[in-house]
């Protein structure tokens, strides 16, 4: 523990209430709280307390408040008691500041920037729950036309076709490893996308043999720096490859999933020995430009005998639209770009906090830049980091993405309340962790059902937003950018987003 | 669109191009001239390394007739430029002769320009007299390329040529008839997979100042480093690729400071301090001092290129080797390319193939082996 | 503008060309169990068309002769049988990526490979009868490869293995830097016969990051060559038996005679941690 450190919680009991049934001690492998026996009471360390609320939730009396700690150091804007606190851990060990979820700085969020359109008078908006309402999405690359022979009645399509991949609606689980998540919280997301009718990402840690039969339909698979996994079924059993280049939490940088979390099970799952650390090196040791990023697609195709699409992720970064060109051109039928909010099981912090650019102003410069050279439809877009409702789905569309990958929404439909420890591995909720004790809290089959009703509410409201601009099938919406107005943007942000300003 | 323009804010700069590419070189050390199919052949073999968006070739020895002349190769987008560059070149050169390089109007290329060709002596008046003739070609050629909307001046160099274009390099070589009309003993090539404009002829390589010409694989991380570097010294970088950035580089060190390539390459990749501690005193001291005088110009990233100029051409890769590079020889040719297939189409029976460590020049030079010096530190 | 797009939108340097499976029946020589194929004017796709056409046939032998640059030989060879295997023999130059993902096949190459030979293979073997370029092996994770003269950067990098399944990688010469870098598994064996007396090996950052596996160096190498996870060690009975083992195999295949080879001095590179980076944060 470190010293000279002011605790981030403060864990309030109230004494009246508390029983001493001592289900908060159990619920807290940070070991928060004990029983005192001398003093016939629960006693608490609140200074190993990470605010998680997991015995806040399940106390059965009420009895517990945990909230962030009030001691202060003299204000100071510049030196904040989180750089106080960093600097501090640093002198103690040495070391690279860890954390886990999204960057949590206040940088500007755009979706909030933006409002969306509704018919009024000149159009009719359109009632989603007795009129058709379509959400069907296609991902893949699209041939620029068509030859069609009709004879005799009979349809033959003369064009040359590319894999595509239809999902009921347009959002999709991102990126999240077996072994940065537990195998229940794994198996959920394969579940409730599956049963939802669109698909998770097994990110790079493979996929269990035992789940490709049931699941790789709906599996995006990952062939990542470590290629974890990556044998030729796991690609051959997906419904899309993904080449992962970047993540928004942590661009131009690699991972390692440590030793100790490299159970029997994710061993053979990664194809590691068991106990070593799972290294991710930063770059793909055989891409190191873009004819090589061409070639591994070649390569992926080649491997599943050109019968899936190739999906490239990417972090959003200062020359994001160059680089998606250069992915469509080097032969992506999906980019991903995740932004500078995407989560993450572990990342340093100073990269998480400082590297890449909002999601927003990302997608806007891609799809302006491959609509301009021509090449839009011979992707789709993928937009990820920080879509946190179907709102921000909607905006996302408009501003030209195919679909999303949401990653934070959905751990937090499962239980995450996010805390930042996933890197702990001392996940209360049973997410991010490898400990068999925590990992069984969640149920794959609840965790599935709430993932699904997610999906489920949002799909709702997407429609009801579609329904209140007119529009029945979410291609319309797709670079739709009429349908968006900013609010309280400089004249630059409204420009790169390519939208006008509210009344405009 | 030809060329790009400067710009008053940095922050109203062009983004900068990243491509990768598929290079190759061939040189006969006797200096002995022979036509384009090896060249163009050996790109059409590495064609998935580019995009089709770019392509171009660098032949040297190719002007015999005109040698003692600047042969300037000038793109125009519309004849108004034509007329404005002509009038600039009437004032500060004597045009031996000038006609329009021969192309084949049967190859669909996009949006060819206008593309001619003038054998030029300086004219230099006044105070220019104190000018050698390379920095008065030089400053003319920044002008033009800086000052006049709508054309480019993309070759300026002596009995040497680049001719490159938008399209797969097999393309342009049909479209400029490379293969029927001329002979050189040195050829360059590029293949360009840029993530940048589509159809912008001045982009695609061989970048050339001077006889000075560069293909280019990789992106440079260092770029901006790089060019304001080359800024500080009359550098005017107008087509934002890193190409452009070497090509000044090499122009600066080895033109006007005299550096050799062994030097030179020292420069752009430097020995990693972990073996310069290893290395003997001496060495040891020159690597420590390059490094600390020159550490503007290490190119840092991904990258291999191929720098030629008259009777002389060298390979050379970043110094942990993100690129490839692959030398062969055959009795008096040499062969570089980012793949040994490519050599090995054109020319199935080398006598040796072999892949220098990252940083190590490969330098083939008329008269001379001293391309066998990279062999001991080779694989 | 529209034809400006055709025109510009998007070239497909690797599909755009590509002939169909009836177009490219002349280049193949069918001959009861084996076949030939000409790949001269084979573009990369249409080569593995053909291997996959003809493997899918029941063909167990390919002979691939004028090979020059074509990738990905050997990778479409995920087949709906599990058990079918297919060696095919390649006389030229094959290019990127030769054998990646490889699926239990087996490759012989007469002439020098190119970059990324085996990456992220799976089982089988290959056997080049010349040199192969960088990222020989990359993330390799069953099978063996045989290498007969030097290979270029990054070789071995990040194999891996797991109970069960262990991959092999000899090379009778020597390696660029970064050789084993991040290994995680896997036995690696370098001879350095094309070295001349006394000359030590040309890698810097020998197994730089590595965190499993093991590398049996023959030769000479200097401790600043070693990656700073590296630990050398003698050769106990055990590894002189694998050491053998691979070794009798790779003078099998080249025609070499394994005596003197093994009396040459062998060290034993291990890592010093399965876990190099446990110390690094701060949590």
């Amino acid at each position: 523990m470190y010293s000279y450190l002011l605790p981030e919680f403060i864990v309030e009991r109230r004494e009246d209430r508390c029983i001493a049934c001592r289900v908060c001690e159990r619920q807290c492998a940070n070991d928060v709280h004990a029983y005192d026996p001398e003093l016939e009471r629960m006693v608490s360390r609140a200074e190993a307390c990470v605010g998680c609320q997991r015995c806040a939730v399940l106390c059965p009396t009420g009895a517990l408040l945990i909230r962030p700690h009030p001691a202060e150091y003299r204000p100071n804007s510049s030196w904040t008691r989180e750089k106080l606190q960093d600097l501090k851990k640093q002198a103690e060990t040495g070391g690279v500041i860890l954390t886990g979820s999204g960057n949590d700085k206040p940088y500007r969020i755009y979706w909030d920037h933006l409002v969306l359109n509704a018919s009024q008078v000149t159009n009719p908006s359109i009632d989603p729950l007795r009129e058709p309402m379509e959400l069907k999405t296609f991902l893949g690359r699209k041939p620029d036309t068509l030859e069609i022979d009709l004879d005799n009645g009979g349809v033959k399509i003369e064009s040359a076709l590319h894999p595509n991949v239809p999902v009921a609606t347009p959002i999709v689980f991102s990126a999240m490893s077996y072994g940065a998540i537990s195998y229940q919280a794994f198996q959920s997301l394969a579940r409730a996308a599956k049963e939802a009718g669109t698909l998770f990402n097994t990110g790079e840690g493979g996929l269990p043999k035992e789940m490709r039969a049931a699941y790789g339909g709906n599996a995006i698979v990952q062939c990542a720096s470590g290629r974890f996994g990556v044998d030729p079924e796991y690609l051959n059993c997906a419904a899309v490859i993904e080449i992962k280049i970047g993540q928004g939490a942590k661009p131009g940088i690699g991972g390692h999933l440590p030793g100790e979390k490299v159970s029997e099970n994710i061993s053979v799952t990664r194809m590691i020995p068991r106990g070593t650390d799972a290294l991710s090196p930063a770059p793909q040791h055989d891409i190191y430009s873009i004819e090589d990023l061409s070639m591994l697609i070649y390569a992926l195709k080649e491997a599943t005998n050109y019968e899936k699409p190739v999906s490239v992720k990417i972090a959003a970064v200062h020359n994001v639209a160059a680089i998606a060109s250069g992915m469509v051109r080097a032969g992506a039928d999906i980019i991903a770009i995740d932004g500078l909010r995407g989560g993450t099981g572990a990342a340093p912090k100073i990269i998480r906090d400082n590297v890449g650019i909002p999601i927003e102003l990302a997608l806007a410069a891609v799809d302006k830049r491959l609509r301009e050279e021509g090449i839009r439809n011979k992707c789709s877009i993928l937009a990820a980091g920080g879509i946190r409702c179907s709102a921000d789905v909607v905006k996302a569309i408009a501003l030209g993405a195919d679909a999303v990958y949401i990653g934070t929404a959905a751990l937090v439909a499962m239980g995450c309340t996010l805390c930042q420890k996933c890197y702990t591995g001392k996940c209360n909720w049973g997410i991010c962790t490898q400990d068999p004790y925590l990992a069984k809290r969640l149920n794959p089959e609840i965790a599935g059902r709430r993932l699904v009703n997610l999906l489920h509410g949002w799909s709702h409201e997407i429609k009801e937003m579609l329904g209140g601009m007119g529009i029945n099938a979410i291609e319309s919406l797709r670079g739709n950018r009429e349908h968006l107005r900013g609010v309280g943007l400089a004249e630059w942000e409204l420009d790169v987003l390519g939208v006008k300003g509210a009344g405009e | 669109m030809l060329v790009k323009r400067c710009f008053a804010s940095e922050r109203r700069l062009p983004a900068k191009e990243s491509e990768a590419c598929g290079l190759f070189g061939v040189m006969d050390i006797t200096g002995k001239r022979f036509g384009g199919e090896m060249a163009i052949s050996a790109m059409k073999n590495i064609k998935v390394r580019g995009n089709g968006l770019g392509g171009g070739f660098a032949v040297y020895g190719l002007y015999p007739e005109y040698r003692d002349y600047y042969a300037l190769h000038i793109m125009f987008q519309n004849k108004m430029a034509k007329e404005q560059v002509e009038s600039y070149l009437v004032e500060n050169f004597n045009i031996v002769y000038d006609e329009e390089i021969p192309t084949n109007p049967d190859v669909n290329l996009f949006c060819p320009p206008l593309v001619w060709r003038y054998f030029v002596a300086p004219k230099k008046k006044g105070e220019e007299q104190a000018l050698s003739d390379d920095d008065f070609v030089v400053s003319r050629v920044m002008y033009i390329n800086t000052s006049i909307e709508d054309a480019c001046v993309f070759s300026s160099g002596k009995d040497m040529g680049v001719f490159k274009g938008v399209g797969f390099p097999e393309e342009i070589a049909a479209y400029f008839r490379l293969a029927e009309l001329y002979a050189g003993y040195l050829w360059t090539a590029h293949s360009r997979f840029p993530t940048n404009t589509p159809g912008w002829w001045g982009g695609a390589h061989p970048f050339s100042i001077l006889d000075w010409t560069v293909v280019h694989n990789g992106e440079i991380s260092s770029y901006g480093t790089n060019r304001r570097f080359l800024e500080m010294h009359n550098y005017y970088c107008t087509l934002f690729t890193d190409t452009e950035v070497m090509a000044y580089a090499v122009d600066l060190l080895m033109r006007r400071q005299g550096l050799p390539i062994e030097v030179v390459s020292r420069i752009f990749a430097p020995p990693l301090w972990d073996l310069i501690e290893h290395m003997e005193e001496r060495e040891k001291k020159l690597y420590s001092t390059l490094r600390m005088v020159y550490a503007p110009l290490l190119i840092n990233g991904p990258f291999t290129v191929i720098v030629a100029h008259q009777n002389e051409m060298f390979g050379l890769t970043d110094r942990i080797r993100l690129r490839p590079i692959t030398a062969g020889a055959k009795g008096d040719l040499v062969f570089l390319s980012s793949e040994e297939a490519a050599i090995r189409c054109v020319c199935p029976d080398l006598d040796l193939a072999w892949t220098p460590r990252g940083g190590e020049p490969v330098v083939v030079r008329q008269g001379s082996r001293d391309h066998l010096l990279s062999l001991p530190e080779s694989v | 503008m529209n034809n400006l797009n055709v025109r510009f939108g998007l070239r497909d340097m690797f599909l755009d060309g590509v002939r169909p499976a009836a177009a490219l029946i002349k280049y193949v020589n069918i001959n009861g169990q084996s076949a030939e194929i000409d790949a001269l004017d084979l573009k990369h796709k249409e080569l593995n068309d053909l291997l996959r056409a003809v493997a899918l046939q029941g063909i167990s032998k390919v002979t691939v002769k004028n090979v020059f640059g074509q990738r990905y030989i050997g990778t479409r060879l995920y087949l709906p049988d599990p058990e079918k295997r297919l060696e095919i023999r390649i006389s030229g130059n094959p290019g990127n990526d030769l054998g990646a993902f490889l699926n239990g096949h087996r490759i012989i190459v007469f002439g020098n490979a190119q970059d990324g030979v085996g990456n992220t293979m799976d089982d089988g073997e290959i056997i080049v009868h010349g040199r192969a370029g960088d990222i020989a092996a990359m993330s390799m994770r069953g099978g063996k490869i045989f290498i007969r003269d030097n290979v270029g950067y990054r070789a071995a990098i990040h194999m891996k293995e797991y109970p069960g399944k262990v991959p092999v990688l000899v090379i009778g010469g020597t390696a660029q830097d970064f050789f084993g870098e991040y290994m995680a598994g896997g036995i690696v064996i370098l001879l350095g016969l094309t070295l001349k007396e006394n000359e030590p090996h040309k890698a810097h950052y020998i197994g730089t990051g590595m965190h499993g596996g093991v590398i049996y160096l023959r030769g000479r190498v200097e401790e600043y060559q070693l990656g700073k996870e590296v630990g050398v060690r003698p050769l106990d009975d055990r590894d002189r038996a694998v050491v053998e083992r691979y070794v009798g195999e790779f003078c099998a295949h080249f025609g070499l005679s394994a005596g003197k080879i093994l009396q040459g001095e062998f060290r034993k590179l291990l890592p010093v941690s399965k876990r190099p980076y446990g110390k690094i944060y701060a949590y």
